[in-house]
């Protein structure tokens, strides 16, 4: 027998959810401001957003940061499904721990640290820092995000079916295809939509690998609220916030409709 | 290593079999295992290196590059040219003392603040109704997904000197004059608790959700009154969550650089912004090499219990 929730718990729950919900909340509301003061409620409008579309500089940013987190999340999706397969399926290998260091390292490691390693890699076999440099350091970042999500869901499904695919004389490349690839897919979608967001929204590995032209939105908001808040940026933020929250939603559910069972786990859950 | 048709049933089904064959698996283990010695390993490498390094005036501003062409006579050239400047520069300057303990009370503060806030929230996700908990769950993700940077920018929002804080104070009656929120400790407090909360409340819930109640009603039922069974059930229970939620906080917190640089003050720095600011606006890429490197030394052992606690977590899962 369960006991229900106490008024504590239901306290603790509601204010919890008000602190994390309550200033995006008031970031989305102030975006639609008909008035430049930024602490003055003006009434509704959309000027913002209209004045947004005409900024070249603002969309170019947009643009490069889109192209920068499609490709690597899709490099962190193949790379941290490896890496996932490898540690907890290849048995021990040699140097395995190593190479779980080198996964969950990244997962807690300030950041200012590996941006400022990468930037002293990039910059010791000199090649040229821009977009591509940012595309690997956030690839290295997010793959381990993705391992730890993928992992979590090879660690916990039932290993029998392959097994009675593979008794049945089903070659072990295909039964990979054909079974173990489609139970974990859900993990890999989750994983591929956190290393979008994560790289959506990545200042630091961006600012110390950055180079000439490869300005991310990040970069640019940063630079921008430095000097104070602008109505604009609000129209940026909520912008971002709804893109990464369709996705997130999206994802969630596509995992849940094809998890089937119930104690599939939720997203993140591993972290 | 394919599965031979001839094995018997038993012994194939203890022995774990392998996925594809032996070439493709050392090629999986291979090519992420390349990229993150490539990537991470090696760059740590050098900055150690160049941690040891001279200033220079010149793009890149720092000597000795490393010549492997040069044979032993580079190699021999190589350690002259090691210099320990940049650390006598940590070690003589109180600055960079300071702003290491700073940053490391910080985070400790930050961590026990989480604790506090964190800790509800998750026993209230754990008590909730089942059905409800994956909603919960994702509500708690959700945000934590949401771009950090915008999620601190709302703060600045919320707490500028006439933002909507002060209005909603003065309007009580609680303040005569609006106080300054910016640019303050408690704002930057604010911050890294609403940025790392889900950090502490997911790894809590996994642990209570898990939980066995009957646990606690053996114990009402031999007597124990319920914030006794609290102590010594439920929290001992859950410590390998709170430990985990602890050190995925504590950890990145330490070198934390936005929060700080957008909500706190100019005095009081943390290790993040010296760092940043050395590289950035000093240039002076030996110095904020030797910043890095220390600042590692100072959290290697955190990041071993909390490495030591995930390997076991997965060979559990096995």
């Amino acid at each position: 027998m369960r006991k229900g929730p106490s008024w504590f718990n239901v306290t603790s729950l509601a204010l919890g959810l008000a602190f994390l919900y309550l200033p995006i909340a008031i970031l989305v509301l102030y975006s639609f401001n008909a008035s430049r003061l930024v602490t003055v409620w003006g009434g509704w409008s959309t000027r913002w957003y209209v004045e947004l579309w005409h900024d070249e500089a603002m969309l170019e940013s947009a643009l490069v940061t889109l192209r920068i987190g499609l490709l690597s999340a899709a490099a962190a999706t193949v790379l941290g499904t490896l890496a996932a397969l490898a540690l907890v399926r290849f048995g021990r290998f040699r140097g395995r721990l190593l190479f779980g260091g080198m996964i969950y390292a990244p997962l807690v490691m300030p950041e200012v640290i590996t941006g400022l390693s990468l930037l002293l890699l990039f910059v010791a076999i000199d090649i040229d820092r821009g977009f591509w440099t940012i595309t690997i350091a956030h690839t290295t970042l997010t793959m381990c995000f993705v391992a730890v999500i993928v992992q979590a869901r090879l660690a916990d499904f039932d290993r029998s079916l392959e097994e009675a695919a593979m008794d049945l004389g089903c070659p072990p490349i295909k039964t990979f295809f054909s079974i173990t690839l489609p139970l974990i897919a859900p993990a890999i979608a989750a994983g591929f939509v956190l290393a979008f967001t994560l790289s959506l929204d990545d200042l630091i590995l961006a600012s110390f690998t950055t180079g000439p032209g490869a300005t991310t939105l990040p970069i640019r908001i940063y630079s921008e609220i430095r000097l104070g808040v602008k109505p604009e940026i609000n129209a940026v933020c909520t912008i971002l916030i709804a893109v990464v929250a369709i996705g997130l939603v999206t994802a969630s559910l596509t995992a849940k409709l094809s998890g089937g069972r119930g104690r599939s786990a939720p997203i993140g859950a591993q972290l | 290593m394919t599965n031979d048709a001839t094995n018997d049933v038993t012994r194939s089904r203890e022995v774990k079999k392998p996925l594809a064959g032996a070439w493709l698996q050392r090629l999986a283990v291979l090519v992420p295992y390349l990229w993150l010695t490539a990537f991470f390993l090696l760059p740590f490498a050098i900055v150690f290196k160049l941690s040891l390094s001279e200033t220079a005036i010149a793009q890149p501003p720092y000597v000795p590059v490393f010549d492997l062409s040069a044979g032993l006579e580079g190699l021999k050239a190589f350690f002259a040219a090691l210099s320990f400047r940049s650390y006598g520069v940590i070690a003589s300057d109180w600055l960079y003392a300071a702003s290491y303990l700073r940053s490391l009370e910080v985070a400790t503060f930050a961590t026990a603040l989480l604790l506090l806030i964190g800790f509800p929230i998750a026993y209230g996700m754990a008590r909730a109704p089942r059905g409800l908990q994956p909603f919960l769950f994702m509500a708690i993700v959700l945000p934590f997904w949401t771009a950090f940077l915008i999620r601190i920018y709302a703060w600045i929002n919320i707490l500028q000197r006439d933002g909507l804080l002060n209005q909603a104070l003065l309007a009580l009656g609680i303040v005569d004059t609006p106080p300054a929120w910016l640019a303050t400790n408690s704002a930057v407090y604010i911050g890294l608790v609403y940025s790392y909360l889900p950090f502490m409340v997911l790894p809590i819930y996994a642990t209570l959700e898990k939980m066995d109640e009957r646990l606690l009603e053996a114990a009402a039922d031999l007597g124990c009154p319920p914030w006794k069974a609290f102590w010594l059930v439920t929290l001992p229970v859950s410590l390998k969550g709170v430990i985990a939620g602890a050190l995925l906080c504590f950890i990145p917190m330490v070198g934390e650089f936005v929060i700080p640089d957008l909500l706190g003050g100019s005095e009081n720095v943390m290790i993040g912004q010296t760092l940043w600011t050395e590289f950035f606006g000093d240039r002076d890429w030996p110095v904020a090499s030797a910043i890095a490197v220390v600042l590692l030394c100072l959290l290697v052992v955190p990041m071993m219990i909390y490495q030591h606690m995930q390997s076991r977590a997965i060979e559990r899962g096995r």
